[in-house]
């Protein structure tokens, strides 16, 4: 027998263009939590998929008590006692509670559905875990919460003798959390290992007796909980040199542009405020849904917020709509720009001018040589490497698609330029001219808010770093005290609902 | 507490609710003409409507996965032709084999719809107007520019003639469709699977249930219904014409959407379905007799339509941000 329940050897997985995971292993005794660590896109979702057979890994080898077994899909590692409760509740909203525990394992007799044994089994189950809601209640009107006990529920209907939690606290308030930590004592007592995905200390040191932490795909360390301390972990976390050259160039800021004061938005952010004075670049950065997208979105008018004030050079403005919020110069360049920031089949020059199009219309005509020329001279600005007005969007490469959004947004007259990850998905050499338009832009007098998950691309080109973390304003930095850990240490959540920034 | 979940229960039910529209119409009507609601015009309201309530059901689990299909009525039109010219030049001359045929037919018709949609992602609304095109067409085929009128159906006809204790036959076979469809989609696995599927695929998918396989088989099964609405079709009217039921398939999928069948997967239940395609049977029958010209029946048909599917948005986006408040950050 092998020391390890679970044990995986180099595991590589490739997604198309990226690899995920890069030569990871990971060893689980039995009976003990383990938690698996390391920032937004370290690869421990996938990793996580791998062992629950849903992505397949290129290469590797994966044992169970000491058997090689090799995974062919879900039902697998269904059948050979491994669960998982996944980050994003993977529910049928529209079902009961009963269904989505017991879906594809459902008590049957004669063919037959069993509902009346169904629910009174997942009744228990759910007393088990102090629920406050009947198995029949449907899915989707439950609370995040509460979905996420029934995800807890429905590992345990399996029997299960591993299980692994991705990040379930996240959606848990202090006293949920407090349940989850109870049930998981529990199962650890009854000898069920436990595989414990956060970016919680707290939850690490109340549960946890070994680490293991991911970097950028890669293994990094295996560590006792004892024997490892705050910063050290936080350095194993984020540990990478920054060697690119970030052209940030020193602009002399200017007056104050935006101002958001008290902005809240129910279940997505609350309470956000910070400015952005002209030539500036401010970093919004946090964790995965922190909130950041949501805050911004909400300043364009593609949301409408409940509560809070926004102010454009000291006026206070009411957005309805984006193309409202364009009219009085604030754009968002968003993070996807397939589907929001591009036509991908239009021409390149007609995508320029598509904001601007009635105001050089003629008689309600399009006036297409002044629109082409335009678009020309625009493009030539952001130095596209298209020849070709006409070229369709769709033809061009990541970087270069980014660049023409950025046209786009100069084509009018701008004051506040939002880039949403503008740099996901690029390759390095249009990353460093993304980043030279950027500063390109500062100077010209724009503010911009940055907002970006890599760590080095906020370091690098932001003046001012506003950290979220849970819908919240966790901190602010300034350029020169901003450090990775710094900002790590205020993405991940404290034990205390949130510090609150003053 | 106890009574105040049953009370949300009646309330909080699109189906109870599509009950009390169904009571009000009935009564509204029949206060108009009393004989509306005798024995015999609900037989003959129900006989007429059979095709589009059997319909109903398949329909019902093709947009439960989040599809739609609109060329069951060319499909029937393909297997009540089909059915029409055999039994017109002898080849067959029993009922029984004749509705097999038909549902033979209607089976293959909705596997190959099917398969388009599952194994190579096209999307619904565009594979099945391909198919609704091609199966209209072979209706035309078989037929070669003739048609099977009563002389020529022997006694295929007498099907939707006769009955049993009293009950007509095609009330009968839609009875039947009703209850299997009721236990199928409740009480099995399979049922069940089409819900998940609908609801979220790629936790279906997660959760190891073969997405593809389950699309296949929901356009198979309304294949196979719209065989045999073919078949009921060509008995009910004692005739076989290549444009039978032309652009009914509407009426198909509105009484699903009347019935509280969500066109992005995951909701709707047999019985909302039933009430749905009663409903509509109901407007149907009664606007002529109310005194409504037969194109005004349309309007009013559609206003109910969006009346239906606006309250629907609202109540979704109600309950939607009720359910956010519960987020604590």
């Amino acid at each position: 027998m092998s020391e390890y329940i679970l044990e995986l050897k180099g595991i590589t997985k490739i997604f198309p263009g990226v690899k995920a995971l890069n030569n990871v292993q990971f060893q689980l005794k039995p009976g003990e939590v383990h938690a698996l660590m390391g920032e937004n896109g370290a690869g421990k979702s996938t990793f996580i998929k791998v062992i629950t057979g849903v992505h397949k890994a290129e290469e590797g080898e994966m044992f169970l008590n000491g058997q090689k077994v090799d995974f062919k899909g879900p039902r697998d590692a269904q059948a050979a006692g491994i669960a998982a409760v996944y980050q994003h509740p993977t529910s049928y909203p529209h079902l009961t509670v009963a269904e989505n525990i017991f879906m594809g394992h459902e008590i049957i007799k004669n063919h037959m559905i069993q509902w009346k044994a169904m629910n009174t089994e997942a009744n228990k189950l759910l007393k088990e875990l102090n629920a406050d809601f009947d198995a029949t209640a449907e899915m989707g009107a439950l609370s995040v919460a509460q979905q996420q006990m029934v995800e807890i529920a429905k590992a345990l209907s399996t029997n299960a003798k591993i299980i692994i939690l991705d990040e379930p606290t996240a959606a848990l308030t202090k006293s949920e959390s407090e349940e989850l930590y109870r049930i998981v004592d529990k199962l650890k007592a009854e000898g069920v290992s436990i595989i414990f995905i956060s970016h919680r200390f707290e939850d690490m040191y109340r549960l946890a007796s070994r680490i293991t932490v991911f970097r950028d795909s890669q293994y990094i360390g295996t560590y006792d909980v004892d024997g490892i301390t705050n910063a050290d972990l936080i350095k194993a976390m984020v540990g990478r040199e920054i060697s690119d050259l970030f052209p940030k160039p020193e602009v002399k800021l200017g007056k104050e542009m935006l101002r958001v004061e008290g902005l809240s938005r129910t279940g997505y952010f609350k309470d956000v405020s910070f400015s952005v004075r002209a030539g500036e670049i401010v970093g919004l950065t946090g964790l995965v849904g922190a909130g950041r997208t949501e805050v911004v979105e909400s300043i364009c008018g593609i949301t409408t917020p409940d509560s809070g004030k926004v102010y454009l050079e000291g006026q206070e403005m009411h957005i309805k709509q984006p193309s409202e919020a364009m009219e009085k110069g604030i754009i968002l360049l968003p993070e996807d720009r397939q589907k929001e920031g591009l036509i991908m089949s239009w021409g390149l020059g007609r995508n320029v001018t598509l904001p601007t199009i009635s105001k050089y219309a003629k008689n309600g005509f399009n006036d297409e040589k002044t629109e082409r020329e335009l678009s020309k001279n625009l493009l030539e600005e952001v130095d596209t490497k298209a020849v070709d007005i006409f070229q369709p969007a769709s033809s061009l490469s990541g970087g270069n698609q980014q660049k023409v959004v950025v046209a786009k947004a100069l084509s009018q007259e701008m004051k506040v330029v939002i880039m949403d990850e503008p740099t996901k998905g690029v390759d390095v050499g249009a990353k460093a001219e993304i980043y030279a338009i950027m500063g390109d832009l500062a100077q010209k007098g724009y503010a911009i808010i940055l907002i970006s998950s890599e760590m080095p691309e906020i370091l690098g080109m932001s003046d001012r770093i506003i950290v979220m973390c849970n819908g919240r304003k966790t901190g602010e930095l300034s350029r020169e005290e901003a450090t990775q850990e710094k900002i790590l240490e205020l993405a991940m959540e404290k034990g205390q609902s949130g510090k609150g920034a003053k | 507490m106890e009574k105040k979940s049953i009370m949300k229960k009646i309330t909080g039910s699109r189906e109870a609710l599509l009950l009390v529209v169904l009571i009000l119409l009935c009564a509204a009507v029949s206060l108009r003409s009393p004989s509306f609601l005798s024995v015999q015009s609900i037989m003959e309201m129900l006989k007429n409507n059979a095709v589009t309530m059997i319909m109903s059901l398949g329909m019902l689990c093709v947009m439960l996965v989040g599809g739609i299909d609109i060329s069951i009525m060319s499909t029937l039109a393909f297997a009540g032709m089909s059915v029409g010219m055999l039994l017109k030049y002898g080849h067959v001359s029993s009922t029984l084999l004749c509705f097999l045929i038909a549902m033979g037919i209607g089976i293959i018709c909705g596997f190959l719809v099917g398969l388009v949609i599952s194994r190579a992602a096209v999307p619904p609304i565009i594979a099945t107007m391909g198919f609704m095109y091609i199966y209209r067409a072979l209706a035309y085929l078989v037929g070669n520019s003739e048609w099977a009128g009563a002389d020529a159906l022997g006694s295929f006809k007498d099907f939707a003639l006769g009955s049993i204790l009293g009950l007509n036959n095609v009330i009968w076979v839609t009875i039947i469709c009703y209850v299997i469809f009721f236990f199928f989609m409740k009480w099995t696995r399979t049922g069940r699977k089409i819900y998940a599927v609908g609801s979220n695929p790629s936790a279906a998918e997660v959760s190891g249930i073969n997405v593809k396989n389950i699309k296949l088989l929901v356009y198979s099964i309304m294949g196979f219904l719209g065989g045999l609405g073919g078949a009921l079709a060509v008995s009910i009217y004692a005739s076989a014409q290549p444009n039978m039921q032309y652009g009914k398939e509407m009426d198909v999928i509105a009484a699903c959407v009347i019935g509280g069948v969500s066109m992005s997967g995951g909701r709707g239940t047999v019985i909302g379905a039933l009430l749905g395609s009663l409903i509509l049977s109901v407007i149907a029958k009664a606007l002529p007799i109310i005194g409504f010209e037969s194109i005004y029946q349309n309007t009013i048909k559609g206003v109910i339509i969006l009346v239906v599917v606006v309250v629907n948005v609202v109540m979704q986006r109600a309950s939607d941000k009720n359910n956010l408040k519960g987020r604590e950050m």
